[in-house]
């Protein structure tokens, strides 16, 4: 009972109908099991049993050999273009050999700090609003936390139309600059973080709130001393994601202007830029085939960056998990 | 109830300790219940049927002497349309030990939570009447809930250490209210205060939560009166421990009293025999399918459980309901 | 202690003896308030967001309905905006997006699902503990990479497995369509397979005990009571693939509308075509520049009555089981 009303802070689902799925899928479950009490188990049945489970794991078996494939191609066919110029050469249309993502590498720095930057304040600052702050018996709470479900399905694409709208030209007007493209994929990855954070908020026991609060702190207090640093590692992990997502993004920075051939180094205000992702893209069009190795190299850079950045985060997540 | 068959036996052994306790700290009411005449009823409002008043209810006592913390006047609590408890009118003296008992869902923890406005952080809880400390409404527009808790501490049913070291937990509650000399002097002090310190003192900078339960809830006490409330509630703080690490816990109530006002909620009956002063005790009434808690009687605790006045109390502490 | 505080009726008098604090706030918290007016600023970005993709997707799509009629737009076969004497009939190029998304989920649902059922029923733990965040790694490949692969690999590799199709160019909205597959199969394995797991553990005990066995178990019992859950995650895929962009662009193409459904071809999407026209600079305020913004807008139509059905599955899945 008194366990009861200290959950009643943040439990307020319809309990009723809760029970009535429940039990119709117990019953489901019942009657399921018991056709196989009474059919005769025969040899037959246990041959599918093992054909099921050799299917299953084909499936998985399927996944995991064609995403690996995907490594394994990048690594055999990008291998003889990972040297130095890779990395250390400006984009050339000429000379392929002596080409490299520098300027675009640099780029993504760039845009990526920003998107840190924004994605950071702003993600959490959302998620302890709706967390800790918002009454959920309040429509426009209700409203938001719908809103943000659905701009996570948003397709990238359509981030890049708004971009162009209102960060490129229009309100923003700062034209086809790195600032815009972090801008844009801010907006474009905030959702994820917000969710990511809301969860890793909603995992921290309402009994560590009900102590703080209990002891005279305020609600902010509470948030920042006690919720927020238990939370912080998922919160991490989302944040994390959330970068790693813009790092491969590309379609959106098509439309507010990552540029080809960026010679010289970028600056974040001014100037044009390109982003890794997007002069792969770029090489990966170009018709000569020396070109084509060079966009895998790249793709292989990313990759290799990529899977670190989400290893660590899934790792970190996995670490954390159950604490209470 | 599971704890319920055993009241009745034990209820004598209970009592004798429960006064010891009381007596260096507080020797008057307990031992003199009795004698005395009626005097303090004069500022008081009868107009309650539950309006009870122990002394005055045996003739009168020496009620003058033991001053009000609180003052309940037809408290209800209401979670939305659904009253959880209703129309209590008693008072809470100072420096006692005040345990609330009952059944299950009588509405006691909701009660307690409405001590020191916990129950503000449910949106659909709503309270009527008047919560009275120390002749403030503790409900009027100028009281900020926040300042509330920190003069009226909470202990919680299952022990809540932060994620965080022993030294940050008990130092947490000084630190909100902008303490930061001689931080080391109150937490060793509240430590003690809550009979952990020397097992803890090698090892401050360990998380809380790699105490024993025992520990942790002693180190919740201790994060509680590090902020010197005058007042320390405790929602069944024994009842996610086992029986020793719970003595432990209820020799350390009893010590705090000498500094502290305590309220306690309770299911375990020889618990409230043993520690407090006063005691008491709520049931439910059923009406409509809606359960709602009610005030059945409070008197000293010496007197709920020896001699009750009501029969519905009788029965419970003899195990012979719910 | 016995000292009397008769005077405790006025909270002023609280000084007398221990002074007591006040329990109005020492000073109103203004930093509070701005903290909470930021970060519902925080969560009121997103709502701004929102409407300005839909400013920024209307204006345009006025303007281009100005001069191209809906009728014309959401009927016509033709698509070539960017000539002359431009066509704007969508459906080939909304035909080329669900051609691809048909495939995508063809490719993805089995193989998803089989490995769902085998990581949440079948796999021990150890064999779990290192494929499912594997899984979630592999989630992370970036689609440029998943494009080239396409475009270099997974291309050729059609033409030398099926070569009696119809080969021709270096594209294919077939391959697209097996890319964009292998792109959402990790967002269908993980969570479908999160929801077989949230299932109560009760729910298989139960079946077990009546004498079940495992396959009866996965797919008359768990599969059936994740039912919903394993829905929202084919139409979470189904939204991402209908939004996809690089992996289309490169291997099926930025050009060439066409209604022809030849898989072996070739063929624009919405997404490649608002990717494909837009890089960069184009004039604004012409009509191909707001055909960009037309077809922007049904995309984000389209997406959104999928995102809206899924947000309404996981809800409901929720309710049921956490």
């Amino acid at each position: 009972m008194t366990t009861g009303e200290t959950q009643k802070i943040r439990e307020d689902r319809p309990r009723e109908r809760r029970t009535t799925e429940r039990t119709r899928l117990a019953v489901a479950g019942a009657r399921a099991a018991g056709q196989g009490l009474y059919t005769p188990r025969s040899a037959k049945h246990r041959v599918t049993n093992t054909l099921f489970s050799a299917v299953l794991f084909l499936g998985l078996g399927t996944a995991l050999v064609a995403l690996t494939a995907i490594i394994g191609w990048a690594l055999v066919e990008g291998w003889p273009r990972l040297d130095a110029n890779l990395f250390l050469a400006g984009p050339s249309t000429i000379n392929p050999e002596e080409a490299g993502f520098r300027t675009a590498i640099i780029g993504t720095v760039y845009v990526i700090g920003g998107v840190i930057a924004l994605i950071v304040p702003l993600g959490v600052g959302a998620a302890i609003y709706l967390e800790e702050f918002a009454d959920r018996e309040r429509w426009y709470n209700r409203f938001i936390e719908l809103n943000i479900q659905n701009l996570a399905g948003v397709p990238s694409i359509v981030f890049g139309i708004l971009g162009l709208a209102f960060i490129v030209r229009g309100l923003g007007n700062f034209g086809f600059v790195a600032a815009a493209g972090s801008m844009t994929l801010a907006l474009l990855v905030l959702p994820t973080v917000i969710l990511a954070s809301r969860e890793a908020i909603r995992a921290v026991p309402s009994s560590v709130r009900n102590g703080s609060l209990a002891l005279g702190a305020t609600l902010w207090q509470t948030v920042w001393r006690n919720v927020l640093p238990a939370a912080a590692p998922g919160i991490l992990t989302g944040v994390i994601l959330g970068v790693a997502r813009a790092i491969g993004e590309a379609a959106p920075l098509l439309l507010v202007g990552a540029v080809t051939f960026v010679v010289y180094d970028p600056s974040f205000f001014e100037g044009g830029y390109s982003v890794l992702p997007v002069q792969i893209y770029n090489y990966a069009k170009r018709p000569q085939e020396e070109f084509h190795v060079m966009a895998i190299a790249g793709v292989l850079v990313m990759l290799v960056v990529l899977m670190l950045i989400n290893s660590f985060a899934i790792w970190l997540r996995n670490r954390y998990e159950k604490k209470w | 109830m599971t704890t319920d068959k055993d009241a009745p036996i034990s209820g004598e052994m209970p009592r004798n300790e429960g006064t010891d306790a009381t007596a260096p700290a507080d020797p008057g009411p307990d031992a003199d219940g009795g004698p005395g005449t009626g005097g303090a009823a004069g500022t008081e409002n009868l107009d309650s049927p539950l309006h009870l008043r122990p002394a005055e209810l045996r003739g009168g006592g020496e009620v003058e002497h033991r001053d009000k913390v609180f003052e309940l006047r037809k408290v209800s609590v209401s979670y939305g349309s659904h009253r959880a408890v209703g129309d209590v009118s008693m008072d809470v003296f100072q420096r006692n030990i005040t345990a609330l008992i009952g059944p299950s869902g009588c509405g006691k923890s909701t009660l307690l939570r409405c001590l020191n406005r916990m129950n503000d952080l449910v949106p659909s809880a709503r309270v009527d009447g008047e919560v009275i400390y120390h002749g403030e409404n503790l409900y009027g527009p100028r009281v900020d809930p926040v300042q509330v808790r920190k003069v009226i501490g909470m202990v919680f049913q299952k022990p809540n250490p932060f994620p965080k070291s022993i030294y940050d937990n008990v130092a947490f509650g000084p630190r909100t209210m902008g303490i930061k000399q001689n931080m080391d002097d109150i937490v060793e002090e509240a430590l003690r205060g809550a009979a952990l310190w020397d097992e803890v003192k090698d090892k401050l900078t360990s998380n809380g939560l790699s105490l024993s339960g025992g520990q942790q809830q002693r180190l919740c006490i201790a994060r509680a009166i590090a902020v010197k409330p005058e007042v320390v509630l405790m929602d069944e703080p024994c009842s996610a421990l086992d029986p020793i690490a719970t003595l432990k816990i209820e020799d350390l109530i009893r010590q705090l009293k000498d500094e502290y006002t305590i309220v306690i909620v309770t299911h375990n009956m020889q618990q409230a025999a043993r520690v407090s002063d006063m005691t008491a005790f709520f049931s439910v009434r059923t009406s409509e399918g809606k359960r709602t808690g009610e005030l059945v009687e409070y008197d000293d605790t010496e007197k709920i459980f020896s001699t009750p006045a009501d029969r519905r109390t009788e029965d419970y502490i003899s195990g012979r309901f719910g | 202690m016995t000292a009397s505080q008769r005077g405790s009726v006025s909270p002023e008098a609280g000084a007398e003896e221990t002074p007591r604090r006040p329990l109005g706030a020492a000073r109103p918290r203004h930093g509070e308030k701005v903290v909470k007016g930021f970060l519902a600023l925080c969560a009121a970005l997103s709502v701004g967001v929102t409407i300005a993709i839909v400013v920024s997707l209307l204006t345009p799509t006025i303007g281009f309905f100005r001069e191209v009629s809906v009728v014309e737009f959401l009927t016509g076969t033709q698509w070539s905006p960017g000539f002359a004497r431009g066509e704007f009939g969508v459906l080939p190029i909304v035909v080329g997006t669900l051609t691809v998304v048909v495939i995508a989920l063809l490719v993805a649902i089995p193989i998803g699902l089989l490995s769902a059922i085998y990581l949440a029923e079948y796999a021990p733990r150890r064999v779990r503990a290192v494929i499912k965040p594997a899984l979630e790694v592999l989630e992370g490949i970036p689609t440029v990479a998943i494009g080239l692969f396409g475009l270099f690999l997974l291309r050729p590799l059609a033409e030398q497995i099926f070569p009696f199709m119809n080969w021709r160019g270096d594209f294919s909205i077939g391959v697209a369509g097996v890319a964009v597959g292998l792109l959402i199969v990790p967002l269908i394995a993980s969570v479908s397979e999160d929801a077989m797991r949230s299932v109560p553990g009760g729910l298989r005990e139960g079946a077990y005990a009546l004498g079940a066995n495992k396959m009866r178990v996965s797919l008359r019992v768990v599969f059936p009571a994740a039912i919903s859950g394993i829905v929202a995650a084919v139409v979470l895929a189904m939204s991402r693939a209908i939004g996809e962009t690089m992996i289309v662009l490169l291997v099926a193409g930025a050009g060439n509308p066409n209604l022809s459904f030849d898989l072996a071809r070739g063929a624009q999407t919405m997404t490649a075509y608002i990717g494909g026209t837009a890089t960069g600079d184009i004039a604004t305020g012409t009509t191909v520049y707001n055909t960009i913004f037309a077809v922007g807008s049904l995309l984000f139509l389209m997406t959104l009555v999928v995102n809206l059905f899924a947000i309404r599955l996981v809800r409901r899945f929720r309710e049921v089981y956490e």
